[in-house]
């Protein structure tokens, strides 16, 4: 038997994930998340920061709330209900830096969790400011 | 004394004992169908160290005074493996135990090869008592091969569950059986499976493989055997498994069961397609497949352990995920070849 033949036999064989379930979930959650972005921001403008302000405040609570849950173990179960619905907003982020900072503390500060903390969201911030100088130039020279 | 016979396959005719086995596994194995089996079940899968590493070495240590305490043997040898690098579970495991170790690594198929090796050594009179033993830990292999715990993704319903134990066998020249009769080593198969979240699939046609050529070396029926354990296919490998030797004209559907199917409770305990890891097969031998033979409810055992070969690197750089396995005939009877 050659590997295509085998890989048809093999995607017969395998279950599909239950996309339907996955993206209801998906959608109630990021919206959830997201929601409570609103309420902190709506609370941050009520209190008199300006509207620059209150993103940056919405944006530090859900990371640090994100964070603290990641390290109390509770973040894995929320991603494992939610799928893409907690890994897409910026709670995702936070978990994607938090987490392996906790796995890698073992390994030394230096080393362990200096080195390999942004194992996951390396890449995110590599091409993230990548991508923003090419939209930088382009609006620069475009914008002239 | 051993010989090789077909194409990859060794026969004993005198008696390679297994004089006792030894199980133990972490809590979730403990809560699983077959808790009560095993010899010892951890309380907190840390057993009390600072890391998961060290927690497996403490299991591999722990499991190995099991099986010297039931064998009531000191063995001349240790053949012994895990899936850490460098086979760090074990090595520090055993450096306090003061006997001369085999490291040896086939993933987890690990466990067959170290029974493979030790039935030979044994047989030999290269010595008189060795222990193969594996271990797995959840934790230490979630690090080693995919992401940090606490990251909040989904695995896909393909996926296995590292099983945290550890499994060992004493064998020896002299005892009551069951005897370790046969083994056929696997071949390293590639059928391009690069799902790293399907190593059910991986393994699928090492297995298949294995089991045909073993039939047909020792020019036996698959309906000789009372049992087929194959070692961590789970749901998915072992449909593959099935359909692969029905294609070659073997139906085993009636006697074959796979250990990582068997160890968890896939409803209860979330754990997708299964067990898998060194420990799966080896727990799993040791604590109901070993007994069930001494008790005569078989008489007739293949155990299978099955193994994917790869590392982090070699899937990054687009190498394909390999499969192997070595299917070790353990009876009742010792067996005069005349094949």
């Amino acid at each position: 038997m050659n590997s295509e033949s085998y890989d048809e036999m093999v995607k017969k064989a395998s279950p599909d994930s239950p996309l339907l379930k996955d993206c209801i979930r998906a959608f109630a959650v990021g919206g959830l998340i997201c929601a409570i972005g609103q309420m902190l921001t709506n609370f941050a403008l009520n209190y008199g920061f300006d509207e620059r302000s209150a993103a940056t405040f919405t944006s530090v609570t859900l990371i640090v709330v994100a964070s603290l849950l990641t390290g109390m173990g509770i973040y894995s179960k929320i991603g494992k209900f939610a799928g893409a619905g907690s890994i897409v907003p910026i709670t995702g982020f936070s978990n994607s830096v938090t987490s392996p900072a906790v796995e890698f503390k073992k390994e030394g500060y230096v080393l362990g969790l200096g080195a390999k903390i942004f194992v996951i969201a390396g890449p995110v911030i590599l091409y993230g400011v990548l991508t923003s100088i090419v939209v930088g130039m382009v609006y620069y020279f475009a914008g002239r | 004394m051993a010989r090789h016979t077909g194409a990859e396959t060794v026969v004993f005719s005198s008696p390679v004992c297994i004089t006792a086995t030894a199980s133990t596994v972490g809590t979730k194995e403990g809560e699983g169908p077959l808790g009560k089996l095993f010899d010892r079940v951890l309380k907190d899968n840390m057993a009390g160290e600072q890391t998961w590493e060290a927690a497996e070495s403490v299991m591999v240590k722990d499991n190995f005074g099991i099986l010297f305490e039931k064998s009531g043997v000191h063995p001349d040898f240790l053949i012994a493996g895990d899936l850490q690098n460098q086979c760090c579970g074990t090595n520090y495991g055993v450096r306090d135990l003061n006997i001369p170790t085999f490291g040896v690594f086939d993933a987890c198929a690990t466990f067959g090869e170290a029974l493979a090796l030790a039935a030979v050594m044994t047989d030999s009179g290269a010595a008189e008592n060795v222990a193969a033993g594996v271990s797995s830990h959840f934790c230490s292999a979630e690090r080693q091969f995919r992401f940090p715990l606490e990251l909040g993704n989904q695995r896909p319903p393909t996926s296995t569950y590292t099983v945290t134990g550890a499994g060992a066998a004493m064998l020896s020249k002299n005892g009551t059986g069951p005897y370790i009769t046969a083994f056929t080593a696997g071949k390293i198969t590639d059928y391009g499976v690069n799902d790293a979240n399907n190593m059910g699939a991986a393994m699928a046609p090492a297995a298949a493989e294995c089991i045909s050529m073993h039939l047909r070396d020792t020019g036996r029926n698959a309906d000789y055997y009372d049992l087929i354990a194959t070692g961590d296919l789970g749901c998915v490998g072992r449909e593959l498994l099935l359909q692969l030797l029905k294609k070659d004209g073997t139906d085993i559907a009636d006697n074959h069961m796979d250990c990582g199917i068997e160890i968890f409770d896939k409803a209860a305990q979330d754990t997708h397609a299964g067990g898998s890891g060194c420990a799966c097969s080896a727990a799993v031998f040791a604590a109901l497949l070993y007994k069930r033979l001494k008790r005569g409810e078989l008489n007739r055992l293949l155990l299978v352990p099955t193994g994917a070969l790869m590392s982090p690197t070699s899937i990054q750089e687009g190498e394909s995920i390999l499969g192997t396995a070595y299917a070790v005939a353990i009876e009742n009877e010792v067996i005069k070849w005349n094949i």
